[in-house]
């Protein structure tokens, strides 16, 4: 029973994994590419808690530790990649990231 | 009264005050400058006679009194004063010469610009000697010896704007100075050898017998006893200082400066120093007479050089045209006597020609300086002449100076010193060498005094300078009679019969004269010489005077060659500048070209190999090192250019190669890969 | 002893006043003067003070400061005065304030000059001083910049070449001598003069430096002899003198002369003889022969010279060899059966003696030419063959340039003769050959000084001084008085000058042994 719970959960985890990378591939929107990385974070967490919940010695509150702390680190990441998609927004007037390539080396 | 030995300081310090004060008074102060000087040498006369009466109450004592100069070591350097007769009767005749010819200087120097300069110079001159004589210590004798040197360097350039004068100054400084060299050597030798420089210290001094038998009980190189050598050593310096052979070069020379400065060189001072330095360490030079074995005793050289000078001087004397170069060479000649008779044992008998001839021959020089002066400054003989009628003081005195230079029989002083050498020549036992020179010396002393005399006094006048001469000034000639009465005077005072003056200075008290007949023989045969001397003299010059400036010397009619050779001294000059100086200019030549050439080459060829070393460097570095650098960091840029080729600033692609890195890194994990 | 401390005060106050002049920039020229001459007298006046509470009777140093300064190296701050360095210590105090004088007329920034020319005097006599190393070393190589400077500032056309000449031979020299001493340091642990020589005379210095390698007691030897021949000069180590003295303006020669060549003598009796007794006993037979060339050649070499700063230079260089040569000659007799230990008093004493006295009349001599030169008009380069007949125009002036130049001939009664009789003294005792052919040196010495004396002021008028001469004037006076006063003085009462060292050298005679 156990196992299969956590089986479920990996699988989840990794359905949202793909999904989200899917969605960082192909959407050119930049806000759209951001909610793809927001997601495949996320697909990270579930894995976190899972492994905590199921596995074999489970110490107090680790893998919540971990997911709270991720979830600040995603917290500020989206803020500041916000912050950059206002900015590029700026310069060129639109989100699209096949156009920012002002970086190019 | 006499004076306390302690005391003795007074005699030089009394003009080296007057030195003093002349040096510091502007040119303006010339009766200041003179009167300081006269005053303080009569004052030094007064002393130095009642140092003569104390010294004569005891002729035996040589009272002494030491004093330490600075410390060294655990002693300390010691100097002294030391009084007996020798020292007496010198600074006595110092002081009494010394202020005539002072008293003649204020005339005859009367126009000069620098006149208290001069009485300055002169003083210092006087005080040297003076500190000279009273001297009980070889290292002080030496500092006035140096002084003395400075003294004539000075008043032998006094005219120093004429070329001649400096140079003459120059070469007199510089010639007695290589004499100087080894007294100095002989003095390191001797303090080197006995601790101590004083002459008498109670036993401990060089001249006492303790430590003289230790000096002639050494030997040294060539097998000669230590004190010979440092005799000889010390007979250096009175050769430079005595214008003795080979040194004698710089006393004719000396003439450039003022007449008084000659005679007061020529008399008094100078060359006296000389004589009286062999006669104040005699002790020493003597203490190897009793010695068989060595190759030579000091003595023997000595009596050799005089003998050499004494000839040399007076055939020299014979061709010169110069009045003040006849006298000089006639001084040459005479101090070659001197020497003679302190080389051959008598060192009385040369301390009494010392004494006589300073009186003659500072006669002779203000009477040259009279005429001099008379005749504006013409000191050719040829030029002058007929001078007996208007100069008939400076005549009669410069005759009787003569007669006693050339040793006319019994009246005059210079007969009975000059007898007194000659008997001690002929009582030598070395060699008869000695008294033959000193015989042939009587002759020639006597000719060429009288050629002076005639060519100088007799005849016409030859030069517009000489028609109009006429006597001086009382100044100058009170002194050329007070000398004239010496000369005269003087000889009394040593004559066989009654040898006083000898007996004192051997520090007898009593007078044990002999015969005038002992050594009768050779009385009469100098008296033949100097008589042969005088009539040839008479017969050549005074008979047939010259009658004008170009006429021919009789001489040098029948020996041309010769008297041209005399008239050049016979190349001395000549010789020691080819050779010397040469060697001397040589010298200077590679010191400098060693320091131009070799050593400043031998840096310069060290900064050339720097320099090239620089260079190739240089090379190296931009083709080696600088190449390796560039070609390295050349690849680095390229390489660098590459990669940010991958950078493309499209999100997506970045995002691409994370998903396949991804990917990838799952595939490795489940394929077992990481294990 | 004294809880002032006057060591430090001696040093300092120079160096305190080349700081201050440095710093005020808005000083006038006679205010700046005034003030260096005034900071140069502290010298004088601590040093008499000095020695009234000296005891010339102790031989070790005296009035010692000693602080931990910097552990790692073992360096302290080691000052103290023995009667050698009181000498030098009087003559830098007497020197300094004539040169300074003599340059009254430099009208190009006086206030620099002054500055730096202090720099150069506290240098000096930090050199003096110091009993350590480390700031031995670190004065000695100080006393290099200022010097520098005033060389190529104010020096003559050739100046700027004779200033690096200069600096680089004596840095290249003292390269040698820092290595030998970082061997030393290594191989002994101490830089410390005193116990360094307590070490030497035990033979346990030269063998711990054997103990690194057989040859290193040589070599370091040879580079610390290096360093101070250079300094002195030690023929044939001289030819950046000639250059260097010529090409300085006349005060700066002047200090040159007087006192900084002595910093090098100096050193070969306060650290190369104490300290390396048998390499310098070993060494002495033929550095004997460099003396005496230095003697002979610099004397000839000067004949030769037409420009009369180098002729005193020349000059200069012989009559440093003679202390050299009393130095080696003893250092050579030491351990020899029979060695009089009077000779090696006389020739110490001498050479101390003689230190002094030629800085008075070298620097009297320097100064005579500074004014033929400033007379001259800057027309003609200063040559024997340019002047005639001066003293016709200018009699003072002649008559005391006369007294500088015989006593640097060595005249009796002038202050030259006493040290170099006792030179003489000394080194015929120990070497007899030495002595008499070192009196070729005297005797070309008289040569070539009379040779200036005759073409310069005798003669008729000739050359620059055909314009007339003027005598001297107002300031001109000020160095050249004092100077002549002190010849004569020293001339004639040695015992001022002999008291002060006599039981040191005798001490020093007294304990010639060889490890």
């Amino acid at each position: 029973m156990s196992a299969n719970s956590l089986q479920l959960c990996l699988l989840f985890s990794s359905a949202l994994f793909c999904i989200g990378l899917t969605a960082a591939l192909s959407r050119s929107n930049a806000i759209l590419v951001l909610l793809g990385i927001e997601l495949m974070l996320n697909a990270a967490n579930i894995n976190f808690i899972a492994f905590w919940r199921f596995g074999p010695t489970p110490a107090p509150a680790t893998g919540v530790l971990f997911v709270l702390f991720s979830i600040a680190v995603a917290a500020a990441e989206a803020a500041v990649g916000l912050a950059l998609v206002i900015a590029i927004y700026r310069h060129q007037k639109n989100i699209r990231l096949q156009e920012a390539t002002s970086l190019k080396g | 009264m006499t004076l306390p030995i302690q005391l003795l300081w007074v005699i030089p310090a009394l003009p080296l005050l007057a030195a003093s004060i002349g040096a510091l008074t502007p040119r303006s102060g010339r009766k200041l400058a003179a009167g300081t000087a006269i005053v303080a040498m009569a004052a030094a006369f007064l002393v130095s006679c009642s140092a003569l009466l104390g010294a004569l109450a005891e002729p035996a004592k040589h009272a002494f009194y030491n004093f330490a100069w600075f410390d060294l070591g655990a002693s300390s350097v010691r100097l002294g004063w030391l009084l007996d007769p020798l020292t007496a009767f010198m600074c006595v005749m110092v002081t009494f010469v010394g202020l005539l010819i002072f008293i003649f200087s204020t005339g005859y120097l009367r126009e000069d610009e620098n006149f208290a300069r001069f009485f300055c110079f002169l003083s210092l001159f006087a005080a040297a000697m003076l500190g000279l004589l009273v001297a009980n210590s070889l290292l002080l004798l030496f500092v006035c010896w140096e002084l003395v040197g400075l003294a004539s360097y000075l008043l032998i350039g006094f005219w120093f704007h004429k070329p001649a004068a400096a140079a003459a100054a120059k070469k007199a400084f510089i010639t007695t100075r290589i004499g100087d060299l080894g007294l100095l050597l002989g003095m390191l030798w001797l303090y080197d050898s006995t601790g101590s420089l004083l002459f008498y210290d109670a036993g401990q001094g060089i001249l006492e017998p303790d430590t003289l038998g230790a000096l002639a009980a050494q030997t040294t190189i060539g097998g000669l006893a230590v004190s010979t050598a440092i005799g000889l050593l010390v007979f250096c310096g009175a050769i430079g200082k005595s214008g003795q052979f080979p040194l004698q070069v710089w006393l004719p020379d000396a003439m450039e400066g003022p007449t008084p400065v000659s005679a007061l060189i020529h008399a008094a001072t100078m060359v006296a120093a000389g004589v009286f330095l062999i006669a104040r360490v005699y002790p020493l030079m003597a203490a190897d007479q009793a010695l068989a074995g060595v190759p030579f005793h000091a003595l023997t050289v000595v009596a050799g050089i005089g003998a050499i000078t004494a000839l040399l001087g007076a055939v020299i004397a014979v061709g010169q045209n110069d009045i003040k170069r006849v006298l000089a060479f006639s001084t040459v000649s005479q101090l070659g006597y001197m020497m003679l008779a302190l080389g051959v044992g008598s060192w009385t008998a040369a301390i009494f020609h010392l004494l006589t001839h300073a009186f003659f021959k500072a006669l002779l020089f203000l009477g040259a300086g009279s005429v001099i002066h008379a005749a504006h400054h013409e000191q050719d003989i040829r030029l002058l002449g007929g001078l007996r009628g208007p100069m008939r003081l400076t005549f009669l005195t410069f005759a009787i100076g003569t007669m006693a230079l050339a040793g006319v029989p019994f009246l005059f002083s210079g007969f009975w010193s000059k007898e007194g050498i000659l008997h001690a020549a002929h009582g030598w036992s070395v060699s008869p060498l000695p008294l033959y020179a000193g015989l042939a010396a009587v002759v020639l002393t006597a000719f060429y005094m009288t050629r002076l005399v005639a060519e100088v006094f007799f005849g016409s006048p030859r030069s517009h300078s000489a028609e109009h001469a006429h006597e001086n000034p009382a100044v100058m000639t009170a002194p050329l009679t007070l000398l004239a009465v010496c000369a005269v005077a003087l000889g009394f005072v040593g004559t066989p019969a009654w040898p006083w003056l000898q007996a004192r200075l051997n520090g007898q008290t009593a007078v044990y004269g002999h015969s005038l007949l002992e050594g009768g023989g050779l009385m009469i045969l100098s008296i033949v010489l100097v008589a042969l001397g005088l009539g040839a003299g008479w017969a050549i010059y005074a008979r047939r005077p010259r009658v004008s400036q170009t006429s021919v010397d009789p001489l040098a009619a029948n020996a041309p060659r010769l008297f041209a050779a005399l008239g050049a001294r016979l190349g001395f000059d000549e010789f020691y500048a080819a050779t010397f100086g040469r060697m001397t200019a040589a010298t200077a030549t590679f010191a400098d070209g060693l320091d131009r050439y070799v050593f400043d080459g031998a840096i310069r060829f060290l900064i050339r190999l720097g320099e090239f070393a620089g260079l190739v460097n240089r090379e190296t570095d931009e083709d080696l090192l600088n190449g390796g650098f560039d070609a390295g960091s050349e690849a680095l840029r390229s390489a660098g250019k590459g990669y940010s080729r991958a950078q493309t600033g499209d999100a997506h692609s970045y995002l691409r190669v994370a998903a396949i890195g991804f990917v990838l890194l799952v595939l490795i994990i489940m394929l077992g890969g990481l294990r | 002893m004294n809880s002032l401390p006057l060591l430090s005060l001696i040093v300092f106050t120079p160096l305190a006043g080349a700081v201050i002049l440095g710093l005020l920039r808005g000083l006038n020229p006679a205010t700046s003067r005034a003030l260096a001459l005034f900071f140069s007298l502290s010298t004088l006046g601590l040093g008499l003070a000095a020695v009234t509470g000296f005891d010339p009777a102790q031989t070790s140093a005296q009035f010692v400061e000693r602080h931990e300064w910097i552990s790692a190296f073992n360096a302290h701050y080691h000052l103290g005065l023995d009667g050698l360095s009181l000498v030098l210590v009087l003559l830098t105090g007497v020197v300094t304030p004539t040169a300074l004088l003599a340059s009254w007329t430099v009208s190009r920034n006086p206030r620099l000059f002054g500055s730096l020319f202090l720099g150069l005097q506290g240098a000096a006599l930090g050199v003096f001083l110091a009993l350590d190393f480390f700031h031995w070393f670190l004065f000695w190589e100080l006393s290099l910049a200022p010097a520098f400077f005033l060389i190529k500032l104010w020096g003559g056309p050739g100046s700027s070449r004779a200033a690096y000449q200069f600096v680089v031979y004596t840095i290249g020299g003292s390269a040698f001598m820092l290595l030998g001493f970082a061997a030393i340091f290594a191989a002994s642990g101490t830089l410390d003069f005193v116990q360094l020589a307590q070490l030497a005379t035990e033979g346990t210095l030269g063998a711990r430096l054997a103990a690194i390698g057989g040859w290193w007691p040589q070599a370091v030897f040879l580079g610390v002899l290096l360093g101070l021949a250079v300094k002195v000069p030690l023929w044939p180590f001289h030819t950046w003198l000639p250059p260097a003295y010529a090409e300085a303006p006349t005060g700066v020669s002047m200090f040159l002369t007087g006192v900084m060549s002595k910093m090098g003598l100096y050193g070969f009796l306060r650290i190369l003889w104490p300290l390396f007794p048998a390499q310098l006993h070993d060494a002495s037979g033929w550095l004997r022969w460099l003396a005496l060339a230095g003697v002979i050649l610099g004397a000839f070499a000067a004949m030769r010279q037409t420009n009369l700063k180098r002729m005193i230079a020349y000059s200069s260089l012989n009559h440093l060899s003679y202390c050299l040569l009393a130095l080696f000659a003893v250092s050579a007799a030491t351990g020899r059966a029979g060695m009089s230990s009077d000779a090696s008093t006389a020739a110490l004493s001498g050479t101390i003696l003689q230190i002094f006295n030629h800085g008075l009349s070298a620097a009297a001599l320097f100064f005579c030419v500074g004014i033929l030169e400033s007379r001259a008009r800057g027309a003609v380069a200063i040559g024997l063959n340019d002047f005639g007949g001066v003293r016709t125009d200018a009699p003072i002036f002649s008559g005391l340039c006369g007294v500088a130049l015989f006593s640097s001939l060595g005249l009796p009664g002038l202050n030259g003769f006493v040290g170099e009789f006792l030179i003489f003294r000394g080194v015929f005792g120990l070497d007899p050959w030495a002595a008499g052919l070192a009196c070729l040196g005297l005797l070309a010495t008289a040569l070539f000084m009379l040779t200036f004396w005759q073409r310069v002021f005798h003669g008729p008028r000739a050359g620059a001084t055909l314009g007339g001469f003027s005598d001297l004037r107002g300031v001109e006076y000020a160095p050249l008085v004092p100077l002549v006063a002190l010849m004569f003085i020293l001339g004639v009462a040695p015992q001022l000058l002999a008291h002060l060292i006599n039981p040191l050298v005798t001490s020093w005679a007294g304990h010639l042994t060889l490890p």
